[in-house]
C-alpha cells in the first residue's frame, strides 16, 4: 500500500462496515446456526430438542434422493453455467462488431437480467404449457410431444433454458466490457499476418478474455447452484419425480415444507461444504490457465 | 415530580387491570389465513361482519401466503414468541399440529374453558371427523373443506353419446373409450391433486385402507399400505388409460385444469371448491358427477374424504383472547355464515343446519351439481378406511406419492414398483415423525 493510505488506519474500516454488517447478520450469523442446528433433532414448533450427533448426516447420506438431486445438481449446474457463458460470448462477439445501433441490441441483450427469478420461470412455463403454451404446440406439429409435467428429461431441459435465458445477460455485460478492452493492436496485427476471423478469434481473443471468463465461471456455479430456486419452484416444482429437483431445493422442500430442521441443516452444511470445495477447485487449479 | 409518577404508576395500574378484566377493552385477535383472492375477501368481510356484530372483539385476518408459507410463518412467530390467536392449516399439516402438544388449545377445550355454545353433534362427522382425536373430540375448527367430484363437459359427452358419467370405474371406461375413439376429445380424463384424489379418496371410497392403525387415527406407528391390490391396479388401469388417451396426467395440485378448460380433456376429477373457477374458465356447459366406485372391490361406495384446512387456536393466549376466539369459533359456525361461505366458494358447509339452509334457499336447485359434494362425504357412516388420515410427515409423502405416480404415468416404472417404492420411502418419513413424537 502506497504512504498516504498509511495514516488512515480506521477510514478503510469504517467505510465497509455497513458491507460487513450486512454479511455478517445476513450470512455467517444464519450459517453459524444451520451448523449448530445440522447436530440437533427437533420437531417444528421447538418444544422438545435432543443432541442427535451425527445422525442427521447419516440419514441424508444414506437416502438415495439425496444422491440423486446431487446428480441433478450437477448436470443442471453444468449446463446452465456452459450453455448461459458460451452463448452471451457468441453475442457478445456479435454485439461487438455492430456498429449501427449497437446501444439498441445492447440494452434488450442486458434486459433479462433485470427478471426476477420466478417471473423468468412463468414467462418460459407459458411458452411450453403443455395444453395452452405456443412453443409446445409448435413442437407438436413437428411431433414432438412436448409434456415436461410427466418427462423428467423435458423438465430438466425446460428449467435449464429459464436458467440461462436469465443469466445470459449478466454474462454478456462482462464478455463485451472485455472484448471492449481488448488492445486492438494485436488483432490488427494477426489480420496483416493473414489470420482469419476464426484463428484470431481461437489464439488472441478468447485466450486474452479467460480471467473474465474465469471469473464468470465461478460466479455462473453459484448462480446455478443456489440461485436458480426461484425459476426451478415457479416451473416444475422440483418433478416429475424429483427430475428437478437441486440440492438448495430439496433443502427447501424438507425444511421449509417438511418442516424437518435437522435435516434442512445438515443439507445446507453439505451444500456450503460442497460450493466452498468447487470455489476452491476453481481457483486452485482452472486459474492456473488463466492469462492476466 | 413525585406526584407525577403516582398518577402515572395509578394509571398503569387502571389500564393493566382494566386489560386483565378487559370488559370494556377491545380484545384484537389475530387470525392468520391462506386464502388469497375472492376468498380472502370473503375472509375479510366474514370478519368484518363478525366485528360489527359485537364490540368487545375485533378479528383481524392476516393474509400469510400459500398453506405452507402460512404454517411456516406461524411455527416460526410462535418460536419467537409472536405467534397469531388463529391460523389456518392444511389438512395435511394436522398430525404435525396434533403432535404440537404444549403448542396449540384443543378447541373441545377452549369451547368448554370459555362456556361458550358448543355442540360437537351439530357439525358433519365426515368433515370434523378428520380433525377430532380418537375419543371424539375436536382439536381444530373445520373452515373450508372440500372433496373431490368428477366435472364433466357436456357437449364432449353429447359428441360421444354418452348420456350420463358412469358410477363405477369400469363403466367408466368404457364411456371414456367411446370419447376417446368417437374423436369427441383427445383426452378422456385428467386429475387435478393426484394422490388425493386416485389415491387416498380411492382408498376411502372403496374402503380399503391407506395406512394401518385405520389411517394413523390409532397411533403414530402407522404404516403406509396402499401398494396393495385395488390400489395397484387402479393405478395400473390409469396408466394403460395414459397410454390409449383415455388419461391424461395433468401435473400436481391444480395443474391440469387448463386441460379441462381447453376442452382437451372431457372429464376432470378435482376438488369441489374448484366449481367456481371452472365456472369462470369453461365457456362451455359442465356438470358435476360423483366420483366412481370399483365395482370389482365394493358393492356400494363409502363416503369420500376431505381436503382443505381447518383452524388451530395457539397457545398463550389470556382469558380475554380465549373467550373471543370461542365466540368467533361460534359465530363462524352458525348456519347463515357457514352457508353463505358454502354457497359463495364451493367449500363443504361444517353444520348439518348450514346444508339444510342452503337447499330451503334453494341454491342446490338453482346450481344444479353444487349438492354432489355434500351427498358424497354424507353417504353412510364414515368407516375405519373412510374417516380420512392422519399421517405425520403428510406434506412430504404427498410428494413421494406424486412423484412416484410420474414415473409410473411416464412409463419409467411398473404400477407395483412404484407404489412399492413409494410405501418405503413414506414410511421412513413415519418412521421419523414416530420417533419425533413419543
Amino acid at each position: 500500500m502506497s504512504a498516504p493510505f498509511q495514516r488512515h488506519r480506521l477510514t478503510p474500516w469504517v467505510l465497509m462496515a455497513p458491507q460487513l454488517g450486512i454479511v455478517l447478520v445476513f450470512f455467517f450469523w444464519p450459517a453459524l446456526q444451520a451448523i449448530e442446528q445440522a447436530f440437533y433433532v427437533e420437531d417444528a414448533f421447538g418444544l422438545s430438542r435432543e443432541f442427535a450427533g451425527l445422525a442427521n448426516f447419516k440419514a441424508v447420506l444414506s437416502d438415495p434422493t439425496y444422491y440423486q438431486a446431487l446428480g441433478t445438481t450437477l448436470v443442471f449446474s453444468l449446463a446452465v453455467a456452459l450453455g448461459a457463458m458460451s452463448i452471451a460470448l457468441l453475442l457478445a462477439v456479435m454485439a461487438d462488431r455492430v456498429i449501427r445501433g449497437a446501444r439498441v441490441y445492447r440494452t434488450l441483450l442486458v434486459w433479462p437480467y433485470a427478471v426476477a427469478p420466478a417471473v423468468a420461470g412463468v414467462l418460459w412455463l407459458f411458452l411450453f404449457d403443455p395444453t395452452l403454451g405456443l412453443i409446445s404446440s409448435l413442437l407438436g406439429n413437428m411431433g414432438i410431444d412436448w409434456d415436461h409435467k410427466l418427462n423428467g428429461a423435458q423438465a430438466l431441459a425446460l428449467v435449464i433454458m429459464a436458467s440461462v435465458w436469465k443469466q445470459m445477460s449478466y454474462n454478456f455485460v462482462f464478455f463485451l466490457a472485455a472484448l471492449q478492452a481488448l488492445p486492438k493492436s494485436l488483432l490488427e496485427a494477426a489480420a496483416i499476418d493473414r489470420a482469419g476471423p476464426w484463428r484470431r478469434f481461437w489464439t488472441i481473443t478468447f485466450p486474452l478474455l479467460s480471467p473474465t471468463s474465469f471469473f464468470l465461471l465461478v460466479m455462473n456455479s453459484v448462480y446455478a447452484f443456489f440461485e436458480t430456486f426461484g425459476t426451478i419452484d415457479t416451473v416444475t416444482s422440483g418433478g416429475p419425480g424429483g427430475a428437478t429437483t437441486t440440492l438448495v431445493y430439496k433443502v427447501y422442500q424438507d425444511g421449509f415444507v417438511g418442516q424437518d430442521m435437522g435435516s434442512s441443516a445438515a443439507q445446507s452444511v453439505l451444500l456450503m461444504a460442497l460450493v466452498g470445495g468447487l470455489t476452491w477447485f476453481q481457483f486452485r487449479y482452472v486459474e492456473r490457465k488463466v492469462q492476466y | 415530580m413525585q406526584r407525577a409518577f403516582l398518577l402515572t404508576s395509578l394509571g398503569i395500574t387502571l389500564a393493566l387491570g382494566g386489560y386483565a378484566s378487559s370488559a370494556q377493552a377491545n380484545t384484537g385477535i389475530t387470525w392468520w389465513h391462506a386464502m388469497g383472492g375472492a376468498l380472502g375477501d370473503k375472509v375479510e368481510q366474514i370478519a368484518a361482519d363478525f366485528n360489527a356484530s359485537q364490540d368487545t372483539y375485533t378479528v383481524k385476518p392476516v393474509f400469510k401466503g400459500n398453506y405452507s408459507e402460512t404454517m411456516t410463518s406461524a411455527i416460526a412467530a410462535f418460536r419467537a414468541d409472536k405467534g397469531p390467536d388463529i391460523v389456518q392449516i392444511y389438512e395435511v399439516g394436522t398430525a404435525t399440529m396434533m403432535g404440537a402438544k404444549g403448542a396449540i388449545v384443543p378447541v373441545y377445550q377452549l369451547m368448554e374453558a370459555t362456556d361458550v355454545e358448543f355442540d360437537p353433534q351439530a357439525y358433519l362427522p365426515a368433515v370434523t371427523g378428520y380433525y377430532t382425536d380418537p375419543d371424539g373430540n375436536m382439536l381444530s375448527l373445520p373452515f373450508n373443506s372440500s372433496t373431490p367430484v368428477t366435472y364433466y363437459n357436456r357437449k364432449r359427452l353429447e359428441q360421444a353419446g354418452v348420456e350420463e358419467v358412469p358410477h363405477t370405474w369400469q363403466a367408466l371406461g368404457d364411456a371414456l373409450e367411446k370419447i376417446v375413439d368417437s374423436g369427441a376429445a383427445s383426452c378422456g380424463l385428467t386429475t387435478t391433486w393426484p394422490s388425493w384424489v386416485m389415491l387416498e379418496n380411492y382408498s376411502a371410497i372403496n374402503d380399503v385402507p391407506f395406512a394401518s392403525q385405520a389411517n394413523g387415527f390409532e397411533g403414530t406407528d402407522a404404516r403406509l399400505q396402499f401398494n396393495s391390490t385395488p390400489a395397484v391396479d387402479h393405478i395400473e388401469r390409469l396408466t394403460q388409460w395414459q397410454e390409449d388417451g383415455r388419461f391424461a396426467y395433468g401435473g400436481r395440485f391444480d395443474d391440469a385444469a387448463p386441460k379441462f378448460y381447453s376442452g382437451e380433456c372431457a372429464l376432470m376429477m378435482g376438488s369441489s371448491a374448484s366449481y367456481a373457477n371452472i365456472k369462470e374458465n369453461a365457456d362451455f356447459d359442465f356438470g358435476v358427477a360423483p366420483l366412481p366406485y370399483d365395482a370389482d372391490v365394493v358393492e356400494k361406495p363409502n363416503n369420500s374424504i376431505i381436503g382443505g384446512a381447518s383452524l388451530w387456536v395457539l397457545d398463550g393466549l389470556d382469558d380475554a383472547h380465549r373467550q373471543g376466539v370461542a365466540e368467533f369459533f361460534e359465530y363462524l359456525s352458525s348456519p347463515e355464515v357457514q352457508a353463505d361461505w358454502h354457497q359463495y366458494s364451493g367449500y363443504l358447509p361444517i353444520t348439518q343446519a348450514a346444508a339444510d339452509l342452503t337447499r330451503k334457499q334453494g341454491f342446490y336447485a338453482d346450481h344444479p351439481g353444487t349438492d354432489v359434494a355434500i351427498k358424497q362425504i354424507t353417504a353412510g357412516e364414515p368407516t375405519e378406511n373412510s374417516k380420512g388420515l392422519r399421517l405425520g410427515n403428510m406434506v412430504q409423502i404427498r410428494d413421494v406419492i406424486n412423484g412416484e405416480l410420474e414415473e409410473i404415468f411416464s412409463g419409467d416404472v411398473g404400477a407395483q414398483e412404484g407404489l412399492d417404492e413409494a410405501v418405503s420411502r413414506g414410511n421412513a418419513l413415519l418412521e421419523k415423525f414416530e420417533s419425533a413424537h413419543q
